[in-house]
């Protein structure tokens, strides 16, 4: 592969230009700049995922190893989606351009390209649609804002679809709710028709459908992982957790993103739901097999994201379980809310979700049963079934970041919140235009969380990572909280790069540390085995 | 470039209008035949789209969530913006429709150097929500003005919006209002497309057109109102005649109708086929249109596709014996 970039310094990255170069959008060719795009989807992925194309490829060569004919693979492609989809026919013909989305992306204000414009974005597909779709665009051209498809427009489709995290932030603006992350997916779908995925979501994709998640963890390194986690907390608070695996006959299944199974702070979220569901005496059971709740199909297409769905009801079905609590994670939510139950409903064979703590009925999941455990932890904590103690956290002041997917797919904003002020005396919210449904993506969302385009990650996550700046100036927080393991990937090396010495936290990660569980020793740590505070001396 | 295109057009459009104002042989062309043509290429377009857009499923249910789900009970769900009902979703499509609650919540986002280094702010910004929302509404009443054209007797609603409209009692015939604001919204709307650089940027000659034609449509009605006067009377017999399907024409109505009406079929036989749509798609959005209750209601997809998956079977049988050491429980030993 192509050597390592340098990443440019913060203060490099944040002189941004909001210059619209000399030519017009069509006549502005895409660039290629090392660092700021993803690698192309590798042979072996797309082979075991039987998706077209399969080859090596790099997106930094001239030659892309396109099978002829593919132009009208592509228009067939659009027909097709143009019968399937009516949003994406409507988003087709009602944008007016007003500008309204422009400055709304990350990606746009952190790099004053205006092709990251969510408007400019659509209109690379928009083009074309009208070039072959319409009247107006056959007649009258470029007139009519048409093009036709070649080669360089299938090139800057990739590049600046593969630049969009699927975030719905331009939607929320939109007096027309045209929503560019549903334009993205399509334009992903019809690169997928002829083979132009990127490795970073093709990988985890494949890893996924054969070993049930993204890491590619077997069934023995996901129990392995897991036992260490259980030596850790016995170390922390001198209890053992007994976690069962594709146990039958248990009341819940619990499923999560593979990234909280493998590596910091994500593990540490991990244990958070260990100890909760332990000190709870929860009847539940994990899955080897639904072991991801993540979906990067959803990054490649409809149809993969389904593919990879599937597991989630099966195994629920095969354990006969009778609901499903699912883990922090985004993306995960905007499926499991949106999508799963039409791909692959009626839960039937499902009961619709009740607390056996608490005897609430989760009457807003009782088609698909599967419930949020920030949905799960709130309510236990307004019945006031769990024994906190926030001191425990008194040395983070907290900040909470909304993931895109549960705030603009979803709607969950305050539960998460509930739970953080029950856990922390130290909560401050970021700036009104930031949080909640006008919440800033990590910048790494929809399968962009590499390494290779880290330079357009730190661009991406930039207004995220200033508005946790001045939280931090103004209140010294120090501790970023979420709901979501990519941001648990990705936030820590954002704050490191913009904001060095915040940490970043998964909210159960808050819980396990203030849980007081029965019969446990004085603890001395936290879940990183971080000194707690004031428990040095004798108070 | 793309300005001047549109503006080239719009004033082709006007030359040809004026032409037929000034050709007596042309008038039942141009008063009668044109608009009922553009009258039903708008109203046939228009359905055809409408039609077209309808014909295409949704197949997943995908409200973007403006605020709070509906959950917990003792948590404040955001009825409108996250709509669990058929009246949430209705009361959210009428303050888009009417109000354009989503370009309210426009911001402007700036960059400045700041003390510890740059820092992003976001402040309000509402002229665009302004300049729309006083464009679509004087454009509307300034059409249902007009109805009492078509109408005898003119309902007294209509003959109430008048006298409203031009309450300020300036000039003979008095002002209306929403000439005024029509005019200037309209010039807001293409000052901002030529000076701010990002939305001059996006701009296509697609967009300055109907800018364009709207305002010499405006103009030559108020032209038409207070300087080149028309035989009104002339010009109710034709549109009543035109409304009844008994077309007549008039003699001595004067140009200027003639170059007005023709600039307003122009636009409404343009209207199906540009992004002038968006009239009758803000309706059919599925990001808003949609009731926001994913969980506690299947969504049918009619092309729900079958599609290739990895069974658990396969899964156990590549992994029985890495399952089995590790102690978890296997179908077949």
């Amino acid at each position: 592969m192509a050597p390592k970039v340098k990443l440019p310094k913060p203060g490099e990255l944040s002189k941004i230009e909001f210059k619209n170069p000399a030519t017009d959008w069509m006549d502005t060719p895409v660039e290629f700049k090392p660092g700021t795009y993803c690698w192309g989807a590798k042979e072996k992925d797309l082979l075991t995922l039987g998706l077209p194309n399969p080859r090596q490829w790099s997106p930094a060569d001239e030659d892309w190893k396109i099978p002829d004919g593919w132009e009208s693979t592509i228009i067939e492609g659009i027909a097709e989606r143009l019968s399937k989809y009516r949003s994406f026919k409507v988003f087709m013909d009602i944008c007016v351009r007003c500008g309204a989305c422009a400055d709304k992306c990350h990606f746009y204000i952190a790099t004053g390209d205006p092709k990251n414009m969510p408007v400019l974005r659509a209109e690379l597909l928009r083009s074309v649609y009208k070039k072959y779709f319409t009247k107006s665009g056959k007649f009258l051209g470029r007139l009519a804002g048409a093009r036709e498809l070649n080669m360089d427009v299938l090139k800057e489709w990739w590049s600046y679809f593969f630049q969009c995290t699927e975030c719905r932030r331009c939607s929320v603006f939109c007096p027309y709710g045209i929503d560019q992350a549903e334009v993205t997916i399509i334009g992903r779908e019809l690169l997928n028709l002829v083979g132009l995925n990127i490795d970073w979501i093709a990988g985890p994709a494949a890893a996924c459908y054969m070993k049930g998640n993204h890491l590619g963890l077997e069934p023995h390194a996901i129990t392995g992982n897991i036992e260490s986690m259980v030596d850790d907390i016995e170390d922390i608070t001198g209890i053992r957790v007994n976690p069962t695996f594709n146990r039958k006959g248990a009341e819940i299944m619990f499923v999560t993103p593979s990234g909280d199974l493998l590596g910091e702070p994500g593990i540490q979220t991990c244990m958070g739901y260990l100890m909760l569901f332990h000190e709870l005496g929860l009847d539940y059971t994990w899955s080897t097999y639904a072991s991801e709740g993540g979906n990067f199909g959803f990054f490649t297409s409809n149809d993969m994201a389904k593919r990879l769905n599937y597991k989630i009801y099966a195994e629920a079905k095969r354990l006969g379980v009778k609901y499903i609590i699912g883990g922090e994670c985004g993306h995960m939510w905007r499926v499991l809310n949106q999508y799963m139950d039409t791909w692959h409903g009626p839960a039937d064979f499902l009961e619709v979700p009740v607390s056996p703590i608490t005897g609430t009925v989760f009457e807003n999941a009782k088609s698909t049963k599967m419930i949020h455990i920030s949905e799960f932890t709130a309510d236990l904590i307004k019945h006031k079934k769990l024994n906190l103690d926030p001191s425990r956290n008194d040395h983070l002041k907290v900040t909470y970041h909304d993931s895109c997917n549960p705030s603009r797919g979803m709607g969950l904003l305050d539960e998460p919140r509930e739970i953080i002020k029950a856990v922390c005396n130290n909560f401050y919210e970021m700036p009104e235009n930031t949080i909640r449904e006008k919440t800033f993506c990590c910048g790494s969302g929809s399968g962009l969380n590499a390494s290779e385009n880290m330079e357009q990650r730190m661009r991406g996550g930039f207004p995220r990572a200033n508005a946790v700046k001045y939280v931090r100036e103004k209140h010294g927080v120090n501790m970023l909280a979420n709901i979501c393991a990519v941001d648990r990937a990705a936030l820590p090396a954002l704050m490191d790069y913009w904001n060095p010495g915040v940490g970043v936290t998964g909210v159960t990660e808050l819980v396990g540390n203030a849980l007081v569980m029965k019969g446990e020793k004085e603890r001395t740590t936290n879940l990183r085995f971080e000194d707690l505070p004031g428990k040095g001396g004798n108070e | 470039m793309k300005v001047l295109f549109s503006f080239l057009a719009v004033i082709l459009i006007i030359l040809v209008a004026t032409m037929g104002a000034f050709i007596t042989n042309l008038h039942y062309v141009f008063g009668i035949i044109i608009p009922y043509l553009a009258f039903a290429m708008f109203v046939g377009g228009f359905i055809y789209r409408v039609v077209k857009w309808g014909r295409s499923p949704v197949p997943f249910r995908i409200p973007t969530t403006i605020g709070q789900q509906k959950s917990l009970p003792w948590i404040k769900q955001n009825k409108i913006e996250n709509p669990t009902s058929a009246f949430g979703v209705v009361v959210r499509m009428a303050m888009e429709v009417l109000f354009f609650r989503s370009l309210f919540r426009n911001t402007k986002t700036e960059l400045r150097e700041g003390q510890n280094g740059p820092e992003l702010a976001y402040g309000s910004a509402k002229w665009l929500w302004l300049g729309s929302l006083f464009f679509h509404w004087s454009f509307l009443i300034i059409i249902v003005r007009h109805l009492r054209f078509f109408l005898e007797p003119i309902p007294f609603a209509i003959q109430a919006l008048e006298s409203i409209d031009g309450i300020l009692q300036i000039g003979l015939p008095a002002i209306y209002l929403t000439d005024v604001f029509i005019l200037v919204a309209i010039t807001y709307l293409f000052l901002r497309r030529i000076v701010v650089p990002q939305v001059r940027y996006i701009s296509l000659p697609a967009d300055f057109f109907p800018l364009f034609m709207i305002m010499s449509i405006a103009i030559s009605g108020v032209l038409m109102r207070y300087f080149y006067k028309v035989d009104l009377v002339a010009v109710k017999q034709l549109t009543i005649g035109l409304a009844t399907f008994q077309p007549v024409l008039p003699t001595g109505i004067g140009p200027m109708f003639f170059i007005h009406i023709f600039l307003v079929s122009t636009l409404f036989a343009y209207f199906p086929t540009s992004k002038l749509m968006h009239m009758g798609g803000i309706f059919m959005s599925p990001t808003r249109n949609m009731i926001s209750n994913n969980r506690m209601v299947r969504h049918i997809n009619p092309w729900n596709p079958e599609v290739k998956v990895h069974t658990y079977e396969q899964y156990e049988d590549e992994f029985r014996d890495k399952m089995k050491k590790a102690g978890i429980p296997v179908e077949k030993e």
